[in-house]
């Protein structure tokens, strides 16, 4: 009614937010994200880095040291086996990807009961890392353990794998590598769903067949799959805590520590007074992370930019 | 003027309900308490015994949370500082003090002005006590030495060792009977600091060991050397089961049930899973630890389990009700009997139940230790330099060799903490 009193204008003016409706729009979907984002993520990673600078106990006075816990961390040996190790998981952690691959080509045919096979190598993933922990640990055992029975068949002597400081990280990795490869073959099925048949048909009138099909063919088509396997591969390999923890706790003598498992026993743990020097080793761990991190979201980009 | 009026409601409502416990003042309002006594045994002990309590108290509203015992070691610094209970369990000595360096514990030394607790409690003040204040009160404590197999000793012809040589010998004989002569399981790396404690006690005494947990001296000292080198025969000799580093101090357990480990340097709790396992008393006895140094005065490690008032607490009355009621004779004498924790009551006054290794244990700590009660190695040690050492006790009975190395480094540790 008021356009007819005003028939200058074409439309009636219109509130702030219809004005701007399409830029603000968006942004209000997002802020729950945001904020929780901010609060839960964004604003802690920023609170350890200034932690990271104090000598604080966690309950008192805190006092800045600047980069005294740095400065200690280059000197400290308990932290330079636990980076090595970090390392270590990083490298043979992505044994799970080719391992995956090779199950999931394996089960990629139509036979009876194929459904229940997959479920079955499927299986190790569904249960908790704390059961897959505690069945190595078992099965590590030096008298009793599986692992020592089986050496006995070829004469070999049992060995302590958990009890050894230079065999023990590789056991626990083995230990993770089980349902890891897991997750890796169940990616690797769903991609090769999506394997295009006509490529396949096409290049076997070519000739194709066995490794080369699988390396120009199919592996090529198979990278999305590759890629996220990459990436929950590595993020694993950095989180692995639960299980050092139930198998050997850091032990023997600190030889199986990972930078996560150590901030946890210098800040948190029964004896862990140092909140400071923890958040110091958290930093590291975060930088090494960022590596990866930034490394992930470029190839995203690129990916983007490509279409 | 409403409260006043419950108040004195209340009290009448006492007065009259127990004349028995006439002089209480009445309580009312809520009490929170949170205990650590996660396990079956001492959980139901505790239960009962905070519902006796609250039978007393009638307009107390009481709230008690049972935390997992070692999940407890870590949350009470949050609840402390957060969302602060009452009434909190803890331990004693070194093992407090980071909270009350940090004034979450509240200064109860006007408890320990009462005859009631100066008189009895006299023997655990020490170890409540940190700036000349004490802070809390302790609930039960208990022996720590060698549990045996009576019958593998009897089979080889063996008796209780009276000093280091006969401990030695009898460890020949049990090794050349196929046995190990101790069991161990150091994965959680604090079994390895019970033998430290016992062979620092008798190799160097109380005082050097204690001088120690202050860093007054320096591990590389040759005193501490000369401890390691007694652990070192023993280690040489094949006394102790082979991969320790994998087991819990319980899977270490089963080696000494099935007789593969004639022995075991523990605490009085293990005695409890030793008889659900199936041995007799007949089976298990009790020695002390031998004498090393015959210079040095006998000493016995007693760790000691404590009630704390947070200083946060709302209702410090009720709570200092509460903490006078738990060290109460009779109450001590219950709390500790064989059916509940099956321990040593901390009250003069309280009787020892009669269980043969309480009476035992009881006997050695108040005749046989005149050289002083330590608490544990981790309970005396801060915290940080327990974590650091314990670990390097358990590299050293894995790798003995490495003996210089371990030591130099916690030399540094120890320079780091102390300063």
């Amino acid at each position: 009614m008021s356009s007819t009193a005003r028939p200058e204008t074409h439309r009636a003016p219109r509130g702030w937010y219809k004005r701007n409706e399409i830029a603000v729009t968006p942004w209000l979907f997002l802020a729950p994200a945001i904020l929780f984002f901010a609060v839960y993520v964004i604003i802690p990673i920023f609170q350890s880095i200034s932690i990271s600078f104090y000598d604080w106990d966690g309950l008192g006075e805190a006092t800045w040291v600047g980069m005294d816990n740095y400065v200690e961390l280059m000197d400290d040996r308990a932290f330079e086996v636990s980076l090595w190790n970090n390392m270590k998981w990083l490298v043979f952690y992505l044994l799970a990807i080719p391992g995956g691959l090779f199950i999931a080509l394996f089960l990629n045919q139509t036979v009876t009961g194929i459904r229940l096979y997959k479920s079955l190598f499927f299986f190790p993933f569904v249960i908790s890392q704390v059961v897959v922990g505690l069945v190595f640990s078992w099965f590590y055992l030096p008298n009793e353990g599986l692992l020592s029975a089986m050496l006995g068949w070829f004469g070999v002597e049992s060995v302590n794998v958990l009890g050894d400081p230079t065999w023990a990280t590789y056991g626990i990795i083995a230990a993770g590598l089980w349902p890891q490869t897991a997750y890796c073959m169940i990616l690797y099925l769903t991609g090769l769903n999506a394997v295009d048949p006509e490529q396949v048909e096409a290049a076997r009138l070519d000739g194709a067949k066995g490794w080369r099909m699988l390396w120009y063919v199919i592996i090529p088509q198979l990278k999305p799959a590759t890629f996220i396997a990459f990436v929950v591969t590595i993020i694993g390999a950095l989180r692995s805590f639960d299980l050092i923890s139930i198998m050997t706790n850091g032990g023997p003598f600190g030889q199986t520590r990972v930078l996560s498992f150590y901030m946890f026993e210098k800040a948190l743990s029964e004896y862990g007074f140092r909140m400071g020097y923890g958040a110091a080793i958290a930093v590291v761990l975060f930088l090494i992370m960022l590596v990866f991190i930034a490394y992930f979201l470029f190839s995203m980009w690129r990916e983007e930019q490509g279409r | 003027m409403r409260s006043m009026m419950k108040a004195s409601v209340a009290a009448l409502a006492m007065a009259v309900a127990s004349q028995s416990f006439a002089e209480s003042h009445a309580l009312s309002g809520d009490l929170k308490i949170f205990l650590d006594t996660s396990n079956p045994a001492p959980r139901a002990t505790m239960e009962a015994m905070i519902a006796d309590f609250a039978e007393m108290h009638p307009d107390l509203n009481i709230e008690t949370t049972v935390i997992d015992r070692e999940a407890y070691k870590t949350q009470i610094r949050n609840f402390l500082t957060a969302d602060s209970p009452d009434v909190a369990t803890w331990y004693a000595a070194n093992r407090m003090k980071p909270y009350v360096d940090a004034g979450l514990f509240e200064d109860v030394s006007d408890l320990w002005m009462e005859p009631e607790i100066a008189e009895n409690l006299a023997s655990t003040k020490g170890a409540m006590t940190i700036d000349g204040k004490q802070w809390g009160v302790p609930y039960t404590y208990y022996q720590w030495g060698i549990y045996y197999r009576k019958d593998i000793y009897e089979e080889l012809g063996l008796s209780e060792p009276s000093n280091w040589d006969e401990m030695k010998s009898n460890c020949q004989a049990i090794v050349d009977s196929g046995r190990a002569c101790y069991t161990i399981g150091t994965k959680f790396l604090w079994t390895a600091g019970g033998w430290f404690d016992y062979l620092n006690l008798r190799t160097n005494g109380f005082d050097h060991h204690m001088s120690l947990a202050a860093g007054e001296i320096k591990w590389t000292d040759d005193s501490v050397r000369q401890t390691f080198a007694n652990w070192r025969e023993l280690i040489d000799m094949g006394a102790f089961v082979e991969n320790h580093q994998n087991y819990s101090w319980q899977e270490a357990l089963p080696f000494m049930v099935n007789g593969d480990a004639a022995a075991y340097l523990m605490g009085n709790f293990a005695v409890a899973p030793l008889r659900e396992a199936g041995l007799t008393d007949d089976q298990l006895d009790f020695y002390q630890f031998p004498v090393i140094n015959p210079d040095v005065a006998l000493a016995e490690d007693a760790p000691t389990d404590t009630f704390h008032i947070p200083a946060n607490a709302s209702n410090k009355e009720a709570a200092r009700e509460f903490l006078r009621y738990v060290v109460s004779a009779d109450v001590q004498t219950e709390i500790n009997n064989g059916s509940n924790l099956g321990q040593l009551p901390v009250n003069a006054a309280a009787s020892v139940d009669d269980d043969k290794f309480l009476n035992q244990g009881f006997e050695m700590l108040s005749s046989n230790s005149p050289g002083g009660v330590a608490q544990f190695f981790d309970r005396d040690y801060p915290a940080e330099m327990a974590a650091e050492a314990m670990q390097g006790l358990q590299e050293f009975m894995v790798f003995p060799d490495n003996l210089d190395d371990i030591l130099a480094r916690l030399d540094k540790v120890q320079e780091r903490v102390y300063k």
